[in-house]
């Protein structure tokens, strides 16, 4: 079984979409010498500089004319190197690619996929650390995806570049080193959650880094005699309602957990379905855990006051048990 | 629709068909000192020995703060940190031709201007190490801090001029970016928006010829940045970013006209990034060491030290003493800088609106006690 990181499985998945379909196309800035991140590394060389096309500093630009592109037949995947600087141009992607199918009465789809690298990264500050996911779940028409693992980022991408509607695709700039096992090079389904560690005392649901925080925490539960069952949603848009209601059905208790501020975020879409779900079936309030509604701060001690640690999610899961 | 009057109607007569529109287009290049420090035409009324050596100083400082930065970031002891080698007559010039209450609108290269604005080398020690009391100036209060976004701080410049004219001062803003900024919409928009209504703004598009790893060439078809300034009917000059006479002439010359009302200038400084994008970049990777060894001969200081070495303005002893003078202050803003001690976690929460709303404190309280369980 190969191993691999999780920027190279990415990686891998698009080199053999782009080889299988011609109409497979990239563009963003510093795609020439292989990304920002080097997760396109070794692409220039092997499509040239027109499906792997280095784009000025221009990212309304960029995503307007993929979505022009998307429009006409072709599949871009475009590169924002990081989910902030996507916000010079997320008109294009909530005012015209979310919108065009419906509006054009259905004669026309937008199959693009557009790349948000997300989430604290050491000492980013304010400007480029932001976990903005909640923002296009809120927007109908788009598809949102958070892959927390090398196998994950392999499958879904490759479903993202498959769709055929606009996917907003969301990797964790602090997983591209990660190593993990990669089975298969198969499409993963969208809305299909994973079942990251099974228990039965408190089910914690959650996506992208924190998953493996919220892993973290259940191991150390289990050491104290509590079970957490951790279920990594993989995609919010669609969301796997039905393995959370199972799951929740089983453990009376849920935490929703992510790095993202916690005031409007995804979590609380999810609090709100299983209550509203599952009300009898509850042992326990149903809680979030988020970041406080702050800026994410520059310095690394107070960066690190904000993230959602393993020993955070684990008190929660203790109070929680003991309730 | 306003029926044609008979000079119009005329007009209209005379464009019928395919016509030659003469449209004007004309960009000054200015360039005092060259390379090899040999003056062209007549100096400035500025740039006596006193204040040449004044300028020459500001540059050498800038470039030694560089070092040290670089070398503290190197040590684990400064953040991701963008140099300025090579370009430092860019900023200093600017910031020269300037006045104390005009506003600079920097983007993140040029702690020259910073530091010839009174921005203090500890403060931008503070900022780079990751903390933002750095950009809380004890100087400048209006300046704006770096920015980060490329090119976000255009439109904001447009917004600085129009509040200046609104509250009827004589003052005026100057937003200094890169090459790769001038792709952006941003850009676009705020100089179209800064010509149309004619506001006291001088923007600065210091072209180091790279954009990360894009090269100049890869950024636009434009044969000059100056250039884009004319379809926005905006006056474009061309500059000789690596001599900081020419750069702080042509701000001084787009400051006057901007005080006098009669609108923006876009200055291209031609210049080079010797070095690498920020220290989280290694520049081998993507461009020739040929080309940057032969862009060390135009670089700024040596070309003005050899201008002032030949009036017999300066020599090697002048040099020992200002370089000792530089890293000493080096040492003691490092020093003040390292004593710092991390900011007080409440400051996310106190910065962030003029009154704390209720449910913060909560948020706040929390995150103390789980600092203390810790
Ligand atoms: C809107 C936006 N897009 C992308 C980036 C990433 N980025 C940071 S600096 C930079 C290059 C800027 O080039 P240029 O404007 O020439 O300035 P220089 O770095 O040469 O001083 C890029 C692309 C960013 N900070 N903001
Ligand atoms: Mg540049």
């Amino acid at each position: 079984m190969a191993v691999m990181t999780y920027a190279d499985a990415a990686k891998t998945t698009l080199a053999e979409e782009m080889r299988r379909d011609p109409l497979v196309w990239c563009l963003g800035e510093d795609l020439g010498r292989g990304g920002v991140f080097g997760q396109y590394k070794g692409l220039p060389e092997e499509f040239g500089p027109q499906r792997i096309s280095d784009a000025p500093i221009s990212e309304a630009a960029i995503l307007g004319a993929a979505v022009g592109a998307a429009m006409t037949g072709t599949r871009p995947v475009v590169e924002m190197r990081f989910a902030d600087f996507a916000l010079c141009a997320v008109d294009e992607l909530v005012n015209q690619a979310a919108k065009a199918r419906y509006m054009f009465g259905g004669q026309t789809k937008v199959p693009l996929v557009v790349r948000e690298p997300m989430g604290m990264w050491r000492s980013s500050a304010a400007q480029h650390s932001q976990s903005l996911e909640s923002w296009y779940t809120h927007i109908p028409g788009l598809v949102v995806v958070c892959p927390a693992t090398p196998h994950d980022n392999r499958g879904l991408l490759k479903t993202a570049i498959r769709s055929d509607d606009p996917v907003v695709y969301m990797e964790h700039k602090n997983l591209w080193a990660l190593e993990g096992e990669v089975p298969d090079g198969d499409p993963i389904p969208f809305g299909v959650a994973r079942i990251a560690r099974a228990g039965t005392d408190v089910t914690i649901v959650s996506w992208s880094a924190t998953v493996h925080a919220a892993t973290e925490a259940a191991e150390s539960l289990a050491s104290e005699g509590i079970e957490a069952e951790v279920i990594d949603l993989r995609t919010l848009w669609p969301w796997d309602k039905r393995a959370v209601f199972a799951s929740v059905e089983k453990t009376g208790r849920l935490i929703v957990a992510h790095e993202s501020v916690q005031v409007g975020g995804f979590g609380a879409e999810v609090a709100a379905t299983v209550a509203d779900a599952l009300f009898g079936k509850l042992k326990a309030p149903v809680k979030r855990l988020g970041s406080p509604r702050v800026p994410i701060a520059y310095a690394p001690p107070l960066e690190d006051m904000l993230r959602v640690t393993p020993a955070k999610i684990a008190e929660m899961a203790r109070t929680l048990v003991q309730q | 629709m306003v029926p044609p009057t008979d000079s119009k109607a005329n007009d209209a007569e005379q464009s019928i068909g395919n016509v030659q529109l003469d449209v004007h287009l004309r960009i000054r290049r200015i360039g005092y000192i060259d390379a090899t420090g040999k003056v062209h035409g007549a100096l400035p009324e500025f740039a006596d020995t006193q204040e040449l050596i004044r300028l020459y100083r500001a540059m050498v400082l800038t470039r030694v703060f560089d070092e040290k930065a670089i070398a503290l970031q190197r040590t684990g002891r400064l953040g991701t940190y963008a140099s300025s080698l090579g370009q430092e007559a860019t900023p200093v010039g600017v910031a020269a031709a300037m006045r104390s209450d005009d506003v600079l609108l920097p983007s993140f290269r040029e702690h020259g201007a910073q530091l010839w604005r009174g921005v203090s080398t500890e403060e931008l020690l503070l900022f780079w190490g990751g903390d933002e009391r750095g950009n809380d100036f004890k100087g400048p209060r209006e300046d704006f801090p770096v920015s980060v976004p490329v090119a976000s701080h255009a439109p904001h410049a447009v917004g600085v001029a129009l509040a200046m004219r609104l509250r009827g001062e004589d003052r005026a803003a100057v937003c200094v970016f890169g090459d790769g900024a001038t792709s952006k919409g941003d850009f676009y928009e705020a100089i179209n928006l800064a010509g149309v209504w004619r506001l006291p703004v001088v923007f600065v598009a210091t072209n180091n010829q790279w954009a990360i790893s894009v090269p100049r060439s890869a950024q636009t078809a434009a044969e000059t940045l100056a250039q884009k300034a004319i379809a926005a009917g905006v006056e474009g000059v061309l500059v000789d970013g690596n001599d900081v006479v020419s750069v702080r002439a042509a701000v001084e010359t787009a400051l006057a006209k901007a005080r006098a009302g009669d609108g923006p200038t876009l200055i291209e400084a031609e210049t080079y990034r010797l070095g690498d994008h920020t220290t989280a970049d290694d520049a081998s990777r993507y461009r020739d060491d040929a080309e940057v060894s032969a862009h060390w001969k135009s670089e700024p200081l040596s070309r003005l030290r050899q201008y002032l070495t030949d009036q017999g303005a300066w020599d090697h002893d002048d040099e020992e003493a200002l370089l000792a003078d530089c890293a000493a202050q080096m040492e003691v803003a490092t020093e003040a800088y390292l004593a710092a001690g991390p900011w007080s976690p409440e400051a996310i929460f106190t910065h962030l609106y003029a009154t704390l709303p209720a449910d913060y404190r909560d948020q706040l309280a929390a995150l103390k006690r789980e600092m203390i369980n810790d």
